[in-house]
């Protein structure tokens, strides 16, 4: 079987201006891959055409999850199938309550896989079991989502989505950035706790931090829209050091 | 073809022949406030965009509906269940076509102190403070169909609540309408006298059976006593060729509470004009409402809060979802009069159009004239959030099921206003049966 996710030669336009310009990756089942780059250069470009957000615009290449072509799916097959998107910014929804959004998205996705709906019980049961994991408190599920949260509760509820939900591959886009120490170790172990062969993660990071916590198979420094390097996970030690600098003369072009 | 403009006069034809059967005949107070309205009407006229108050709604439904007035017959026939709201209510009156349908009602058992009568039966035992509110709470007002309704009255409630009594349970009041072999008009009046130190709970349910067209010309006049409180709730679905026009008048007393929250799921045309007026220091009100249309229907919400005393305040927070090519109508003035210092009053409106053909007319005003008042308004109307949606869909929630759950906590901050929480739950069933697709959604409003 091929990789999980097999992306090749991916020409991605945003508005007028292209911002992947022939970017090739695979990421296959069971391995973290890390994505590194400076600001700018196209991160959660690629993440949000992952996820199939609207006004990201394929013109050319493809996006192989598990061997389909996900540039026809909406969000919610994508979703379905098994892909999941830790935001950057995750989107304050006034008026919905965290556990209404999260028992809504983990039964519409059952429902799409022809499983039975969970009931109130059993989805409380399953809910209970992952914020104790997470330490996330009683009080963040009955407020709505991520309104008001602080940077470190939002990031905390991607995770804790992305737990429910358990993805095939979760791509988290700088899940690290304004986290605290103690913060990040929870966010790892989040991560971590869902690594398994039939699993992969994308973990889209600016700095090095993270990666000491959430070890990856595969480091890449994306720039300029491509791929411009890849290496073992001594790479974003290196990059640590070095800085993007090469990488932003190296597409100066 | 042009259409024709129809007449103050068109509209009385064919309700001069059944002069006699309304109620209350024989009270010479009565037959004289019926005349001096008639006349009125007649002079004001059908209202025109020229006045402020009908600048944004036209009435062309009676261009092209002839109404005829409801009889007995369209009364009686025979409804299988009735489209109760509330599970518990303190006594329940239902009305079909206008008509007071006893067998169907139940005010057994309601404590001393509360009285709830048909608007017939309650003249015809001749209650004399009736006499002394109907017409005057209101005082003379430029509204022709307030004024029409004076003199055709035929149906509604009056109820009292005495000196010191508390209602906790609503009573429910239910109008049924439709399902008769031509377009029919009835006019509901009500009359609330909640006295001294009085509390009480009022939800007045419209509902249309049907797809025919009728015609509801209902007026009500509130007065709600020193240290007396109303919560005051209407529900509106009607058939999508009904027309509701509902013209209230509030006067609330010194420390008196006056809370209202009128929802609209339906009709042709929906309009409701509330005057409310905080006639003594530390009167307050809430009057809020929400709004669901779609297709061509039409709501309008025409408001006007007068503080004529010292510390007094209000709320106005009303919200609507425009579908299709539904139109809307806010119009909310606030007059803080001289000599009403240190009063505060608050109004929001916002509208979430869910299509490019739906629109809304929005205009919030202020009039103040006196210092020291704390005074806001706001208006704003947009579309669903596009962020939201992807957020919601990125985590496998159908894009219909995203738009409800966003059109739902977008009116449950109007919703949540509602105090009583039994009236609450059926609002927001309310709401949840007008979106489009079935949701699960419902436990969630029921915990709060
Ligand atoms: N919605 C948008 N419209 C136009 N340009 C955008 C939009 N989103 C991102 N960009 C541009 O695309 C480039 C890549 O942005 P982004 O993918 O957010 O980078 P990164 O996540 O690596 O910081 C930037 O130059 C940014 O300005
Ligand atoms: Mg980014």
């Amino acid at each position: 079987m091929g990789p999980m996710l097999d992306i090749k030669n991916l020409h991605v336009t945003v508005g007028e201006k292209e911002i992947l310009k022939g970017l090739d990756l695979a990421l296959p089942a069971g391995e973290v891959h890390a994505i590194m780059g400076p600001n700018g250069s196209g991160k959660s470009t690629l993440s949000y055409v992952i996820a199939g957000r609207e006004g990201y615009e394929i013109t050319k290449g493809q996006i192989l999850f598990r061997g389909e072509d996900l540039a026809p799916m909406q969000p919610e097959e994508r979703a379905a199938k098994g892909v999941f998107l830790a935001f950057q910014y995750p989107v304050e929804i006034p008026g919905v309550t965290n556990t209404t959004f999260l028992k809504e998205a983990l039964n519409a996705i059952r429902r799409s896989r022809g499983e039975s709906e969970l009931d109130a019980m059993q989805f409380v049961k399953l809910l209970r079991r992952q914020t104790k994991e997470l330490g996330i408190p009683d009080d963040m599920l009955k407020r709505s989502v991520n309104a008001g949260f602080s940077g470190g509760e939002k990031k905390r509820n991607e995770i804790l989505q992305m737990a429910v939900l358990q993805p095939l591959l979760a791509v988290l886009d700088e899940t690290d950035s304004g986290l605290d120490i103690d913060a990040l170790k929870i966010v790892a172990a989040g991560v971590n706790r869902l690594r398994s062969p039939e699993r992969s993660t994308l973990v889209i990071t600016h700095y090095q931090r993270l990666l000491s916590y959430i070890e990856p198979d595969r480091v890449h420094v994306l720039a300029h829209g491509r791929i411009q390097r890849s290496g073992g996970k001594e790479l974003a030690a290196e990059l640590e050091r070095t800085g993007y600098a090469e990488f932003k003369a190296v597409a100066a072009e | 073809m042009a259409r024709q403009a129809i007449s103050a006069d068109q509209l009385l034809q064919g309700f001069d022949a059944g002069k006699g059967a309304l109620p209350g005949r024989g009270l010479p107070w009565l037959a004289n406030l019926r005349a001096q309205g008639r006349e009125r009407f007649r002079t004001l006229g059908l209202p025109t965009a020229k006045l402020e108050a009908w600048r944004y709604t036209r009435l062309r439904p009676f261009e092209d509906t002839q109404f005829r007035p409801a009889t007995e017959a369209d009364g009686r026939i025979n409804v299988d269940v009735i489209p109760a709201l509330l599970k518990g209510a303190a006594a329940r009156i239902v009305f079909i076509n206008g008509l007071y349908r006893q067998e169907l009602s139940n005010v057994a058992g309601l404590p001393a102190g509360v009285s709830i009568e048909p608007l017939a039966k309650a003249l015809a035992a001749g209650s004399g403070w009736i006499a002394d509110h109907l017409g005057r709470v209101a005082g003379e007002t430029p509204q022709a169909f307030f004024a029409l309704n004076t003199a055709l009255m035929d149906s509604g409630v009056v109820v009292k609540i005495a000196r010191g009594t508390s209602l906790d349970l609503p009573i429910e009041i239910v109008h049924v309408s439709g399902l008769t072999d031509r377009p029919i008009m009835y006019s509901p009046r009500n009359l609330i006298l909640v006295e001294e130190g009085a509390s009480a709970t009022v939800l007045v349910h419209h509902v249309g059976l049907g797809a025919g067209a009728y015609f509801v010309n209902g007026a009500t006049e509130v007065d709600v006593r020193d240290g007396g409180s109303l919560r005051h709730y209407t529900v509106e679905a009607e058939s999508i060729d009904a027309i509701n026009l509902a013209t209230a008048h509030v006067r609330v007393g010194r420390d008196a509470h006056y809370e209202a929250f009128g929802l609209a799921v339906g009709g042709r045309l929906s309009r409701s004009e509330v005057s409310i007026r905080l006639a003594a220091p530390g009167a307050s009100c809430k009057l809020n409402g929400a709004y669901l249309m779609r297709g061509a229907e039409h709501c309008d919400n025409t408001t006007v809060i007068e503080h004529l005393a010292p510390h007094t305040s209000s709320r106005e927070v009303f919200k609507g979802v425009l579908d299709d090519e539904s139109r809307a109508v806010f119009q909310g003035r606030i007059v803080v009069h001289k000599g009403a210092q240190k009063s505060d009053g608050h109004q929001l409106s916002k509208a979430l159009l869910l299509s490019a053909g739906a629109e809304i007319d929005q205009k919030p005003e202020l009039e103040i004239y006196t210092d020291d008042v704390k005074c806001s308004h706001g208006a704003a109307a947009g579309q669903l959030d596009a962020a939201q949606l992807f957020y919601l869909r990125s985590r496998g929630i159908p894009e219909a099921l995203a738009r409800n759950l966003l059109v739902q906590a977008f009116l449950a901050e109007a919703v949540e206003e509602v105090s009583d929480i039994g009236v609450r739950e059926a609002m927001m069933d309310k709401v949840v049966h007008w979106l489009p697709a079935q949701c699960y959604l419902q436990e969630q409003w029921r915990g709060r």
